[in-house]
């Protein structure tokens, strides 16, 4: 296990680890100003899940596209979106990185190539297909990273997106983010084959499944899967198997799963194990990891002051970006 | 100045088709059978010949995925044409063409755009039965965020296409399925057309008549009959479904103080509903009889030809619903 | 002190009932404990703090029913001394809740009742009655020119009133003499009851027109010497028969100024201003069994003056036979009233609706004038404008009427700009 962390570069490490307690942080902020009615709408949390997307974002390079779903703050924190632009959007102020028009499952950013939090389950799935086709055909070496949950493969989209992308050998990662729970549905409730890689397997493409609570794990196994993309070997799919700590929205009274188990699970929370890890190895001090904390509950908290002290869009622009302005259609 | 050409509306599609590949390498078209097979109306017969199989992409039979390819590409600076072999399929894409192409401009707060366009065939008429013969464009004028075009002519199967293409946000081009086989003359000169629109096609002083698509053929015939009669009716061609010219109806209306509206699809929840509203909004004062329409009849479309016929919007009954609304009955 | 609120457990919640507490006074909170459960429509949840303290007091009770922001209970700070005796102030506050769960109640029964759907409505005892079919477009017609749409008989589809009907009607309401029925007329009425019909119909007109239109008036005398020795040079070289008339010339000018102007020319519908199609100049005429009709001639800004010489004797002639087209009577776009051959000095008349202006023609007198340090004797002609305030402004009437004084005085120009 130390050999793993050592063949790491330490301020890759780190930097993993600082990215999951920043999403930890972003998110139990997020329920507390939920509570207080400054975030409406649904808001779904990440927290539990963070390996999965400090391990495998970072995993990308710059001029990679990500494809998101709705449970997606820790996907664009990590991608680059700050914290304040990610928090001025869920209190729907026109500073947010979608200008307050999405929320909390609308993250948009251009800049980093995020095409977006999706609250269709599913709906990413095409988009990404044709974000790749795109790339190929202009003869670009771009990855494009597509997240969605189990659930969505109980959908049409993912089959015909499974498809075309593996037809024509589009440089896609599918990315299935493994929490055992679409909504409150179990898996095995859900689902014929209940192992995704052997479902993924049938379109004739690569999959691994992998330990979706180890940063580490994640973070390797996406960028093998990366290389062999872009070595131009056709898409590739990775399970990560993973779990929410929380409900599925703020409004689940979570009544079919039973709490024994969310703390089984709480048991291998990914920061907490990590950290461990990290400070057996000699690589971390309880110090280091303290201000670690208090750095992101810093950031956090500019965050708030900004998304507060940000401005409402006015009424009067509300039919603005419904379509293009005609000053600038050719 | 180019002559004029004879031509059926394939022809003109085709040749739009060929123009945007021509002009603009990022121009490619996908969708079930437009390769090899040559288009299932034979719009594209030919073009994988002189494109390659890299831009006549033939698809899987999976609308809603090659759809939301489609508007990866776009988003990924391609402009990518996607051809829907008819409307009653286009349900399978409903997702990507409602949920995401419409949408993600206003989403995003105006950073991403989707310079998209769909091709659907529409329409009856050919005993293609009920799952192949309805006219659901309707359906999509409902939705903001995208535009909807419907060519009726050979010049706007023609020239509609491109500026489609320019168009940063996705376009949604409705082709009448009886249509392909019509022939017209490209006018001497031509150049392009607008689409922002809609046309007067005949003017008339008596009444207004609104149609689109298969029916202006049917609404011009209907005019030419009536005209016999002493009454001159104002066919507009309304061209583009969403968003709808309400200038050139109101001004055709305050002329004529009488509007029939003639619509494929179904009467309930139609477009020319909308219309009808429209006009009673804008220009209620001006109306001299009530609004009429002639729609489809509420049944599925029906396979045999009396029947499919009988369902249709045709030249005699819009004849006689214009005559009621001009001449005295009896009481 | 620390207040823990009711937090939003969804975007559909606006209250909940607490179910239990999971805490008492004096229990330390941790961030993340969870404190009460509390129902909601969908379920029992459990409610974390998201604040840390030790627990004062709960201001809440098992089976509340409050809305959301609501304080629940009142934590200390840690170190913050814990008060030791809360029962009076915990009296006092209960109200809070007690108010609160009232509100929460009747918000509760309020919803229930829209669920269940708003009672029938009692109608007003009044039976339906079915109206008469007249076309809206008719309907508006008939209003700005004073039609009484009761005696019309409609040509339209099942017999409703249309445009044509109601432009039919007011071509027949000039034939005071003639009894023969029209089309549109329901009844042949006897002339005393038709000028009648014509009384009413003008002031119903006159009455909207002084309730509506904010008129402001302007006059001018001018001098006609100028003009008279024109049209005489002009007639010496005319037929008898073909002769003008002064009548005509003026009709003439205002025609061209109502061109330069255009503001005093057309309609006010629907809050704002429509320009006319052309130049109709309405002349007021009055019949000789009394009453007043004021029917279009065309064009006059482009006709010739001979031309419009004869289509005014025309239209004066078939306005008191009684044979005028529906397009006259339909659409003047300026009135003229001319009370001259009655001695009259000024006339300010009343604008008729939809138009916007309307000009009058008083008598013509001989008067002395002072001009350019001499003195002369000269007919002059006092010139008004009634106009409509809300499509013009003083400052252009006046120039609409110093375009005509300038035209009758300067003749020449006139051919020129009636060229």
């Amino acid at each position: 296990m130390t050999d793993v962390l050592q063949a790491c570069h330490q301020d890759l490490l780190l930097k993993l680890l600082r990215d999951m307690v920043h999403i930890r942080s972003l998110e139990e902020r997020c329920a507390q100003l939920y509570g207080e009615t400054k975030i409406r709408g649904f808001l779904h949390l990440y927290i539990g899940e963070e390996a999965v997307a400090a391990g495998a974002v970072n995993a990308l390079e710059p001029g990679d596209a990500l494809v998101a779903t709705y449970r997606e703050h820790g996907h664009a924190l990590v991608r680059g979106v700050s914290a304040e632009a990610i928090m001025a959007e869920m209190f729907g102020k026109s500073a947010g990185c979608s200008r307050g028009r999405g929320g909390s499952m609308h993250l948009f950013d251009a800049e980093q190539r995020l095409y977006g939090g999706n609250a269709i389950v599913a709906g990413g799935l095409p988009l990404a297909v044709g974000l790749a086709l795109a790339d190929k055909m202009q003869g670009r070496k771009r990855v494009t990273a597509c997240f969605f949950g189990e659930g969505a493969m109980a959908e049409g989209a993912f089959h015909e997106a499974m498809n075309l992308a593996a037809l024509w050998q589009l440089p896609v990662l599918f990315c299935c983010e493994n929490n055992l729970y679409a909504m409150g549905t179990a898996l095995a409730r859900s689902e014929s084959q209940v192992l995704l890689t052997v479902k993924a397997a049938s379109y004739n493409i690569n999959t691994r499944s992998v330990d979706g609570m180890d940063v580490v794990a994640v973070h390797s196994q996406t960028r093998k899967a990366l290389a062999r993309i872009r070595a131009g070997h056709g898409p590739c799919f990775i399970e990560y198997q993973t779990y929410r700590f929380r409900a599925h929205s703020m409004f689940d009274p979570e009544l079919y799963r039973d709490k024994a188990e969310v703390e089984q699970w709480k048991q291998r929370g990914p920061i907490h194990g990590f950290s461990a890890r990290l400070k057996e190895a000699g690589l971390l001090t309880e110090e280091v990891f303290l201000n670690l904390e208090a750095e992101a509950g810093d950031e956090i908290d500019r965050a708030v002051q900004f998304a507060e002290a940000a401005d409402w869009e006015s009424i009067e622009d509300c039919f603005a970006d419904v379509c293009t302005p005609p000053e600038h259609t050719a | 100045m180019s002559a004029a050409q004879k031509m059926t509306y394939r022809d003109a599609c085709r040749l739009a088709l060929q123009e945007a590949m021509q002009q603009d390498e990022r121009v490619f078209l996908m969708g079930e059978d437009v390769g090899r097979y040559g288009g299932s109306y034979a719009v594209s017969k030919g073009l994988l010949e002189e494109f390659g199989e890299e831009r006549v992409r033939d698809t899987p039979l999976s609308e809603l995925g090659f759809t939301g390819a489609g508007i990866g590409a776009a988003l990924g600076g391609m402009r990518p044409i996607v051809e829907i072999m008819t409307v009653n399929f286009s349900l399978l894409a409903l997702d990507q063409i409602v949920n995401t192409a419409a949408l993600l401009r206003h989403m995003s707060g105006g950073q991403f755009t989707v310079p998209l366009v769909i091709r659907i065939s529409t329409g009856a008429g050919r005993q293609l039965a009920a799952q192949h013969s309805h006219s659901l464009e309707g359906w999509f004028a409902h939705i903001p965020g995208i535009r909807v075009l419907m060519p009726a002519t050979i010049e706007d199967a023609r020239g509609m296409l491109a500026p489609a293409l320019r168009d940063p946000d996705p376009v949604i081009i409705f082709e009448h399925a009886v249509l392909y086989n019509s022939e017209g003359e490209l006018p001497a000169g031509f150049t392009g057309v607008d689409i922002s629109q809609a046309r007067i096609r005949r003017p008339g002083r008596d009444l207004t008549l609104v149609a689109w698509g298969g029916c202006l053929p049917k609404a011009l015939a209907a005019a030419t009959t009536l005209a016999q009669q002493g009454i001159e009716c104002e066919v507009i061609d309304l061209r583009i479904l969403r968003p709808l010219d309400d200038a050139t109806l109101l001004d055709s209306v305050r002329r004529t103080h009488r509007l029939l509206i003639v619509d494929e699809g179904w009467r309930s929840g139609s477009l020319a509903a909308e219309i009808a509203a429209r006009i009673a909004e804008q220009a209620f004062y001006e109306l001299d009889a009530p609004i009429a329409r002639v729609c489809s009849e509420e049944v599925p479309i029906p396979y045999p030809r009396h029947l499919e016929e009988a369902a249709l919007p045709q030249a005699d009954k819009i004849v006689v619903c214009a005559q009621a609304m001009v001449v005295q009955c009896p009481v | 002190m620390l207040e823990f609120k009711l937090p939003s457990l969804g975007a559909d919640m606006d209250e909940g009932t607490l179910v239990q507490w999971q805490i008492k006074p004096g229990d330390v909170v941790k961030r993340g404990d969870v404190v009460a459960v509390v129902d909601t429509s969908k379920a029992a949840i459990d409610v974390e703090s998201w604040i840390a303290g030790t627990v004062q007091e709960l201001l809440v009770q098992a089976g509340d029913k409050i809305p959301v922001g609501t304080v629940m209970a009142l934590l200390a700070e840690p170190g913050e001394a814990v008060a030791t005796t809360a029962a009076a102030d915990a009296e006092a506050v209960k109200e809070i809740p007690a108010e609160a769960a009232k509100k929460g109640a009747s918000k509760g029964a309020s919803k229930k009742s829209s669920v269940n759907g708003p009672k029938p409505a009692k109608t007003t005892g009044e039976t339906p009655t079915l109206r008469r079919k007249i076309s809206p477009a008719a309907r508006r017609r008939a209003e700005e020119l004073g039609v009484k749409l009761e005696q019309l008989e409609g040509s339209g589809p099942q017999g409703a009133i249309t445009l044509a009907d109601v432009n039919a009607a007011l071509a027949a309401a000039s034939e005071k003499r003639d009894a023969r029925p029209v089309k549109a007329a329901a009844v042949p009425d006897p002339a005393r009851d038709r000028r009648a019909d014509m009384r009413r119909t003008i002031a119903a007109a006159m009455a909207r027109s002084k309730r509506e239109i904010p008129h402001y008036y302007l006059g001018q005398s001018i001098p006609l010497d100028a003009a008279m020795t024109w049209l005489e040079t002009c007639n010496a070289q005319r037929p008898l028969t073909e002769r003008v008339l002064l009548a005509a010339l003026l009709l003439k000018v205002v025609a061209l100024a109502a061109r330069k102007y255009p503001e005093l020319n057309g309609f006010y519908r629907e809050d704002r201003f429509e320009p006319g199609p052309g130049v109709h100049l309405g002349v007021a005429i009055s019949l000789r069994g009394g009453g007043l009709i004021a029917p279009a001639l065309h064009d006059c800004d482009s006709r010739p003056l001979g031309e419009l010489m004869q289509g005014l004797s025309d239209l004066v002639r078939r306005a008191r036979s009684g044979s005028l087209r529906s397009s006259e009577v339909a659409d003047p776009t300026l009135t003229v009233t001319n009370l001259g051959e009655q001695s009259v000095a000024e006339v300010y008349g009343v604008i008729y609706p939809p138009q916007v202006a309307l000009v009058g023609f008083g008598g013509i007198s001989e008067q002395v004038i002072a001009d350019k340090g001499a003195i002369r004797v000269a007919p002059v002609l006092h010139i008004s404008l009634s106009a409509d305030h809300r499509v013009s402004d003083g400052h252009r009437g006046a120039l609409f009427l110093a375009h005509i004084a300038a035209l009758l005085q300067d003749p020449a120009r006139l051919g020129r700009e009636a060229a």
